[in-house]
């Protein structure tokens, strides 16, 4: 039976994983801040034969993290998987006007999930096996002027995932770094949706399947990969011009 | 708003790694990049420019002024940023304008799609009001345990199953959707939450099903599941024709579990429509076939309609040459569900859309009106390109606006092809109303206020029990010359 971590666990693309790993009988522990939330998902996730216990984390509180951690370790006796899914979608144009609310943002999406990495490679190290598998974006790939903050902070959590895989490597753990593209959930149901938006269900297959094959980066959809390496490849002599 | 949310699970931006992760990284499109900003802003609000959200049978057309959607059962409605009223959507499978709200807020309930506790012992099962009835179908089919009525799709919610208190092929034995169900949480526009079951908050509970969405948000639900012994029936068909034969069959097959009858109305004009007679109960079996694989679905909506009578009746021979008149295996999905193998078949009637007829009559005078109606089709040069008809049984609904009553209901799909079409449909509602029956307001678009009154006579006890924040394109246009009741 899988042993599998989620921080962030009521996030769509978290949920949807979850629910995929539930599907095949899977150990689950799922931290978050609202607790009849992750009561909501753990539910369902029991219906569909997972075993599955929840915990409260606001993983800004730095301090919470190793006790909950601990936690998760004794519940679920080891772990196999560990998900991190937290985060938020700062409003750029406040970030812009307020460095408070810049340092929040990067606060919610990097250094927050910087602190559970670490932590988390830690443990998989010392047990010798396991997966770190963080969500990070395609938007860490180049900093753009409409989310320069959350570009930032995934950035950062890009790079320091790919530092981690180094640590790591040897050790028997692994990391691995998804960046999904755009992704339509119930919220962004009303958009008119190009053929580039993907469902969360799709997002969390592609993540399962990342995981089961030790892969170290994916992109989902897949196209995000070459799409992203010709923007990376933009001078910036042009790229600075561009508005998207 | 997102400074509200830090850590995990953020309440205020909620859900930020499925809305948009990468931001909007390319300029797509206007609305792509649109979508990747807007949703720092909103949380759980609404858009500027909703999309139309078409009813199935794309006819009427109505744009919604707000569309918010729904994730959690703990979260409360949207303040009203007006006066403008609220409806509930569940996956958008009624035909007409029920689940449509122009000008209004439409409240999307897929998100909440999560079971909260299957006794599988007893049956009973609770889930939100959002989820797909095939997803409910997954899980408790290979636990032994079946949905109490089944439509013809299992792509609906069970909150729109409540709303238009649905009905199946074992309606004859088991009555409809609203006779399974124990209890289901409201949650009304004054924020309170209500437990509404036949003995708490009966009036509410018996307004709700069948209610069309109009009493307030069902956020929960809970259901007598039946035992089933696996997947598979064994089904039989007979082929027949005329009105008289379809009675006969009903009658011979009232002991079966599910009866229906598909009916051909594409033979020459004069002549009695024909048809195949399905009659089927589970059966214990070690093995069967397996269920029908997804098809490809239609991925657009063509200008025309394409569905042409002369192909129509080409297929309609195909499916009466290859009735099985022997009994025979069949997986349940295939029985009850034979149009969920072609996604949005819906679009196949092009941007003008379909309407569909269904309509019950009283058993007495059931013949006399069916020809009438079958006449009307003919003088109308209109041939519905899909017909089913079933005998409806005598277990009474506890929904106050609940269509199905004993009787015979036959559904009529026709092509929309704008005035012939309305006055077609005005002449079927006079033969219903003449009969003293009723047409189906699930999938209805043109029906009367005179008539719908008519057909549903409990709509003066109805009225005090809609929440006056909720409404649907549907209940303005039959309550709009309906003076209040007493």
């Amino acid at each position: 039976m899988t042993r599998i971590l989620i921080i962030g666990a009521t996030s769509a693309i978290a949920e949807a994983s979850a629910r995929l790993w539930a599907a095949r009988g899977a150990r689950l522990h799922l931290l978050g801040r609202s607790a009849p939330r992750l009561e909501a998902i753990a539910a369902n996730l029991r219906a569909h034969g997972a075993v599955v216990t929840t915990g409260l984390l606001d993983a800004n509180e730095l301090d919470a993290h190793a006790a909950a951690l601990d936690a998760a370790g004794t519940e679920l006796g080891g772990i196999d998987i560990a998900l991190l899914a937290h985060g938020t979608l700062p409003d750029q144009a406040e970030c812009d006007r307020s460095p408070a609310a810049t340092v929040q943002a990067l606060a919610d999406n990097g250094l927050s999930t910087l602190a559970l990495m670490n932590a988390l490679a830690t443990r998989l190290a010392d047990q010798g096996s396991g997966t770190l598998a963080v969500i990070s974006s395609v938007a860490g790939d180049r900093g753009r002027a409409s989310n320069g903050a959350y570009g930032a902070a995934k950035a950062a959590v890009s790079t320091y995932a790919s530092a981690l895989r180094q640590r790591l490597t040897g050790s028997g753990a692994h990391v691995l770094t998804i960046k999904p593209g755009l992704v339509d959930t119930p919220m962004t149901r009303h958009f008119r949706k190009s053929p580039l938006w993907a469902q969360p269900d799709a997002i969390a297959r592609g993540i399962v399947r990342a995981i089961d094959r030790r892969r170290s980066v994916v992109y989902l959809p897949w196209f995000w990969r070459p799409v992203m390496a010709v923007i990376a490849l933009i001078p910036e002599m042009v790229f600075r011009r561009l508005r998207f | 708003m997102s400074h509200a949310g830090p850590g995990t699970g953020p309440q205020g931006a909620d859900r930020p790694d499925d809305v948009a992760p990468g931001g909007d990284p390319l300029p797509v499109s206007t609305h792509a990049s649109k979508a990747g900003s807007t949703p720092a802003t909103t949380g759980n609000t609404a858009s500027a420019t909703p999309p139309a959200l078409p009813s199935w049978g794309n006819h009427p057309q109505a744009a919604p002024a707000r569309v918010q959607a729904l994730h959690w059962r703990d979260e409360p409605l949207p303040t009203p940023a007006s006066a403008a009223p609220m409806l509930a959507r569940g996956n958008g499978r009624s035909y007409g304008d029920v689940g449509l709200n122009h000008g209004g807020t439409v409240l999307l309930t897929r998100g909440l799609d999560r079971v909260i506790a299957f006794d599988c012992q007893r049956g009973i099962l609770r889930c939100e009001a959002g989820i797909l009835l095939d997803r409910l179908l997954e899980l408790t089919v290979p636990q032994g345990w079946l949905l109490p009525v089944l439509p013809g799709t299992a792509q609906v919610t069970v909150g729109g199953a409540i709303g238009n208190d649905i009905h199946g092929k074992n309606h004859h034995q088991a009555g409809s959707f609203g006779c399974h169900v124990r209890a289901f949480e409201l949650l009304r526009s004054d924020g309170t939450r209500l437990e509404c079951s036949p003995d708490h908050h009966a009036e509410l509970f018996a307004a709700s099903i069948g209610g069309l969405g109009l009493t307030g948000l069902i956020t929960w639900v809970e259901l007598q599941l039946v035992p089933v012994p696996g997947p598979w029936l064994l089904a039989t068909d007979t082929r027949f024709t005329g009105w008289d034969a379809f009675h006969e069959l009903s009658r011979a097959h009232a002991a079966a579990q599910y009866t229906v009858a598909w009916l051909d109305a594409l033979v020459p004009s004069g002549q009695p429509w024909r048809g195949v007679f399905s009659h089927g109960d589970f059966a214990a079996l070690d093995d069967g076939p397996a269920p029908p694989k997804a098809r490809a679905g239609v991925p657009f909506t063509p200008p025309l309609c394409l569905p042409r009578a002369g192909a129509v009746r080409v297929l309609n021979g195909q499916r009466w040459r290859r009735a099985r008149t022997d009994p025979a295996p069949v997986h349940y999905r295939r029985f009850f569900f034979p149009l969920d193998a072609i996604g949005h078949w819906n679009r196949l009637y092009g941007r003008r859309g379909f309407v569909q007829h269904q309509c019950v009559l009283p058993p007495q005078v059931a013949i006399d009106s069916l020809v009438q109606i079958q006449a009307t089709i003919a003088a109308s040069g209109q041939p519905p390109l899909l017909a089913v008809a079933k005998t409806f049984g005598p277990l009474a609904s506890p929904g106050l606006l609940s269509f199905p009553r004993p009787g015979t209901t036959l559904a009529l799909d026709f092509p929309f092809r704008g005035e012939p079409t309305v006055a077609l449909l005005a002449h079927l509602d006079a033969i219903v109303a003449e009969a003293g029956g009723a047409v189906y307001p699930a999938k209805d678009a043109h029906l009367s206020g005179a008539h719908f009154r008519q057909f549903f006579p409990a709509w003066q006890r109805f009225c005090p029990l809609v929440d006056p924040a909720f409404s649907s394109s549907f209940w303005r246009r039959v309550m709009a010359d309906a003076k209040p009741p007493p």
